[in-house]
C-alpha cells in the first residue's frame, strides 16, 4: 500500500538532546499498534529552526505543525490525527500568536528568486514578475516619477554608508552631459560576506533590470558591472543573463520598441579590497591602478571617464525593480522609519545555522542570531558579533536587543557595512580577531596615503606584541592614538574605518586587552605564546592517549603513571587538552 | 529568441507563469532542483547533480527533470536538493552527497518514501508561496 502521510520529527541538535529518538520510536510503535504502519512514514529531519518550541513533529501533506511534543504524546498524534483525522489541538503550533511566527522574521525581497528560479533561464525570471518594473519605466513613468517613487521608498545604499539612492540618481539626472554611466559595484570583499555573490548567482536578471531602469531615469546608455574575478560562477551567470537579455531585446537598441537603448558590459576586478571604494573602483574600471581620490567631486557628477555616473551596490539594485513595481509607499512600510526595507546578512562563525538571511530593518541581533540562526554552535556562550567586516566593530551581549539599522549600528560604534555578520563564542580571543582584521587592512591598504599605509601596519605590530605577551601599557595608549589618527587623516573609507575593530574592541573588551598585557594571560587560549599546557599528576591515570596523539611528540611517561609535557618542545597545539578524558591537562 | 516587444513580453510572462505554476502542482513529471550556488557547488552539489542525471539516464526515467537554482540561504545544509513530484509533498533535502542522492532516487523517486535524516524545512515557506 502506498504511503499516505508523513510524520517528520525534528532531528536538529536542539531537539536531539530532547527526545527525538524516543518520539521517533514512539510514533513507529503507535503506528504499528494501530495497524497503519504501511500507510505512514516517520522521518527524522534537519532542524526546523524553532528549537525553543521543540521537539517538533510535522505531519505532511497537510503541514500540521506540532510543538513541544513529548514521547507520551506520540500515541495521541497517531490515534487522533492519523487514524481518526482529528488534529490534536493541545499540541498545535499557534500561528496567530505573533511571537512565534518564526518564518516571518525573514522577509526575502532581495533574495526573492534565489533558490526558486533557474538563474540561467530568463523565462523563469519573467514569469515571476521580471521586467514588469522596466515596462513601467519605459512606457508609463517619467524620470521625475521614478525619482519620486525612490524618494518615497526611502531606499538607502546597501553598500555600507547608507546614502539615499534617489539623491544619487537625481544628481546624475540633473547634470547635462553627452555621456553618462550606470555602474554596479559587485566588488564584494569583506571577509565572510557573500550576499552579493549569492544574488548575482541566483537572480542575475534583477540587477540587469535595475540598471536599465537607472539608465532610462538618468538618460544613460551604458552600464558597467564591476565584479571580482574570484566570482567565476557569478560572472558566468551574468554573461548568460546578458546574452539572453540581448537576444530578447531587453538590452541593446530600441528596448521593447520604446526607442530607448542601453547595454551593459562586465569589467573584472583583480580582487583588491580598496576597489570596493567607489572612486577606486572607477579608476580600476578605466584601466588605471585602483586607488581612491578625494571627494568631491562625487561620481554622480564626475565619475567614470570624468562623466556623470550612478554607482550602486548589487543589493541596492536588487531592491529597485520591486520598488518600481509595487510602489515606494509599499517599500517604506517595511523596516524602520529611517532605514526602510530589508537587509541581507551572511551569518557565519560559531552559529548553528550559518547562511544567508534577509530580515526587515529594525530586527534585533538577538532575533537574527538566536531565532533565525539557531543560536551558538555546540551550546557555547555568546561573546560578540562582528558586523561590517574590517570597517565595522563588535557588538556585545549588552546590545543584542539593538534594532539593526544604519543609525543604530553607527551609534554603538559598529556599522552596517555590506552585511557580513561573524558570530564569536567564548573560545574566540578578541585581540586575536582584531589582529586578523588589521592584518587584512595592512594587506589591502593601497598605500596612497600615509595614515592608512603606516597606521594599519603599526597597529598590527602592536596587536602582535599584545598577543605574544610583550606589550606594555604604553603600547595600549599608542594603539588608541594611532587608531584615532588613522580614522581622522585617511583619504578614503578603507583607512577611515580600518581602526574601527580596534577602537570598538578596546571600548567593549578593554579588560581582555589588559589581561594580555598585565597578566600575560589569554582567557580563550587562542594566543599560543601566552598559554602553557601542563599535566596534573593527580588526575593523570597514564592512559597514554595524549602521548600518542602529540604531533611533536613532547609528552613522556610510563603506562599507568602520570605523564609530563616537555615545555621546551611543546608547540601548544592543544591536542592533548582535547583528547584527555580525565581533565588532567591544564591550560594556563 | 526573437526580439520582444511590449505585447510579446506580456504574453510570454503569462505563458511562463503557467509553466512555472504547473511545475508546482499537477505536472506528472518529477522535478529535482539542485542548489547550484558557489556554496552548493563547493559542498559537492555537482556530484549530486551527476548522480541524478546518471540515474535518470540509466534507469530510463524520462519523466525526471533535473534543474538548477541559486543559493536559498541554507548554507549550513548544502548541498540542498528539492524534489517535487505528484503524490508526495514538496521536499527539501539537505547535506545531499552522492550517496544520499542515490538514496533519494531509490527511496523517494522510485519508492515514494522520504529519506530519513535529510529532510529540511524551508527557511521561509510562507514567503516562497507569496
Amino acid at each position: 500500500m502506498a504511503i499516505k502521510k508523513y510524520c517528520l520529527v525534528c532531528g536538529g541538535t536542539g531537539c536531539e538532546t530532547g527526545k527525538t529518538d524516543a518520539i521517533y520510536r514512539g510514533l513507529l510503535a503507535a503506528a504499528d499498534a494501530n495497524g497503519i504502519s504501511d500507510d505512514i512514514q516517520v522521518v527524522k529531519t534537519g532542524c526546523f529552526g524553532l528549537c525553543e518550541k521543540g521537539p517538533i513533529v510535522k505531519v505532511l501533506p497537510e503541514e500540521t505543525f506540532y510543538v513541544g511534543v513529548s514521547p507520551e504524546d506520540t500515541g495521541k498524534i497517531i490515534e487522533e490525527h492519523l487514524v481518526e483525522g482529528r488534529i490534536v489541538d493541545s499540541l498545535l503550533y499557534k500561528v496567530n500568536n505573533k511571537k512565534i511566527k518564526f518564518y516571518q522574521k525573514q522577509k526575502r525581497l532581495v533574495l526573492r528568486n534565489c533558490g526558486v528560479i533557474d538563474p540561467e533561464k530568463i523565462n523563469e525570471y519573467i514569469a515571476r514578475q521580471g521586467y514588469v518594473a522596466l515596462e513601467k519605466v519605459l512606457f508609463e513613468l517619467s524620470s521625475e516619477e521614478v525619482l519620486e517613487e525612490l524618494k518615497i521608498s526611502g531606499l538607502r545604499g546597501r553598500g555600507g554608508a547608507g546614502f539615499p539612492t534617489w539623491l544619487k540618481w537625481k544628481f546624475t539626472a540633473e547634470v547635462e552631459s553627452d555621456k553618462k554611466y550606470i555602474v554596479c559595484n559587485a566588488d564584494e570583499g569583506d571577509p565572510g560576506a557573500y550576499m552579493d555573490r549569492a544574488t548575482l548567482e541566483g537572480d542575475p536578471h534583477s540587477i540587469l533590470e535595475a540598471m536599465i531602469i537607472a539608465g532610462k531615469t538618468v538618460n544613460s546608455d551604458h552600464g558597467v558591472i564591476y565584479i571580482r574575478a574570484e566570482y567565476p560562477l557569478a560572472i558566468q551567470r551574468l554573461e548568460i543573463a546578458l546574452k539572453q537579455a540581448r537576444e530578447s531585446g531587453l538590452l541593446g537598441d530600441d528596448i521593447l520598441g520604446s526607442g530607448f537603448s542601453f547595454d551593459i558590459e562586465i569589467r573584472l576586478g583583480a580582487g583588491a579590497f580598496v576597489c570596493g571604494e567607489e572612486t577606486a573602483l572607477l579608476a580600476s574600471t578605466e584601466g588605471n591602478r585602483g586607488m581612491p581620490i578625494p571627494k568631491p567631486p562625487f561620481p554622480a557628477v564626475k565619475g567614470l571617464f570624468a562623466k556623470p555616473t550612478v554607482i550602486n551596490n548589487v543589493e541596492t539594485y536588487a531592491n529597485i525593480p520591486l520598488i518600481i513595481e509595487k510602489g515606494g509607499a509599499w517599500f517604506k512600510a517595511i523596516g524602520t522609519e529611517k532605514s526602510p526595507g530589508t537587509k541581507v546578512f551572511a551569518l557565519t562563525g560559531k552559529i548553528e545555522n550559518s547562511g544567508l538571511v534577509e530580515v526587515p530593518m529594525g530586527t534585533t541581533l538577538r532575533e537574527i542570531i538566536f531565532d533565525v540562526g539557531g543560536g551558538i554552535r555546540d551550546g557555547k556562550e555568546f561573546k560578540a558579533v562582528q558586523t561590517g567586516g574590517p570597517s565595522g566593530g563588535v557588538i556585545t551581549k549588552d546590545y543584542l536587543d539593538t534594532p539593526i539599522d544604519f543609525d543604530h549600528l553607527t551609534a554603538i560604534g559598529s556599522m552596517m557595512g555590506s552585511g557580513g555578520m561573524i558570530v564569536m563564542d567564548e573560545d574566540d580571543c578578541i585581540v586575536d580577531i582584531t589582529k586578523f582584521y588589521m592584518e587584512f587592512c595592512v594587506d589591502e591598504s593601497c598605500g596612497k596615503c600615509a595614515p592608512c599605509r603606516i597606521g594599519t601596519k603599526r597597529m598590527h605590530q602592536i596587536l602582535g606584541k599584545i598577543t605574544s605577551g610583550q606589550a606594555t601599557m604604553e603600547d595600549l595608549q599608542k594603539l588608541k592614538d594611532i587608531g584615532l589618527a588613522t580614522q581622522k587623516a585617511s583619504l578614503c573609507g578603507l583607512g577611515q574605518t580600518a581602526a574601527n575593530p580596534v577602537l570598538s574592541t578596546l571600548k567593549y573588551f578593554e579588560e581582555e586587552y589588559l589581561e594580555h598585557i598585565r597578566d600575560g594571560k589569554c582567557r580563550s587560549g587562542k594566543c599560543k605564546d601566552l598559554v602553557t599546557y601542563t599535566i596534573d599528576a593527580d588526575k593523570c591515570i597514564g592512559c597514554t592517549v595524549c602521548a600518542r596523539k602529540c604531533p611533536v611528540p613532547c609528552i613522556a611517561g610510563e603506562r599507568k603513571a602520570p605523564h609530563v609535557i616537555d615545555q621546551s618542545k611543546c608547540i601548544k597545539c592543544g591536542i592533548c587538552f582535547d583528547v584527555c578524558k580525565f581533565g588532567a591537562v591544564i591550560v594556563a | 529568441m526573437a526580439k520582444l516587444t511590449l505585447d510579446k513580453l506580456r504574453v510570454l510572462r503569462e505563458e511562463q507563469k503557467v509553466v512555472i505554476e504547473r511545475r508546482d502542482t499537477s505536472d506528472k513529471s518529477i522535478h529535482v532542483i539542485v542548489g547550484m550556488g558557489t556554496c552548493g557547488i563547493a559542498a559537492g552539489a555537482k556530484e549530486a547533480l551527476n548522480v541524478f542525471l546518471g540515474e535518470a539516464y540509466t534507469r530510463k526515467m524520462e519523466n525526471v527533470v533535473v534543474k538548477q537554482t541559486g543559493c536559498m540561504g541554507l548554507c549550513y545544509a548544502e548541498p540542498t536538493v528539492e524534489v517535487k513530484m505528484e503524490g508526495m509533498p514538496d521536499t527539501l533535502y539537505g547535506n545531499v552527497n552522492a550517496i544520499v542522492a542515490k538514496k533519494i532516487v531509490d527511496q523517494h523517486l522510485v519508492g515514494h518514501r522520504l529519506v530519513n535524516k535529510h529532510v529540511f524545512d524551508y527557511p521561509a515557506r510562507d514567503i516562497h508561496k507569496e
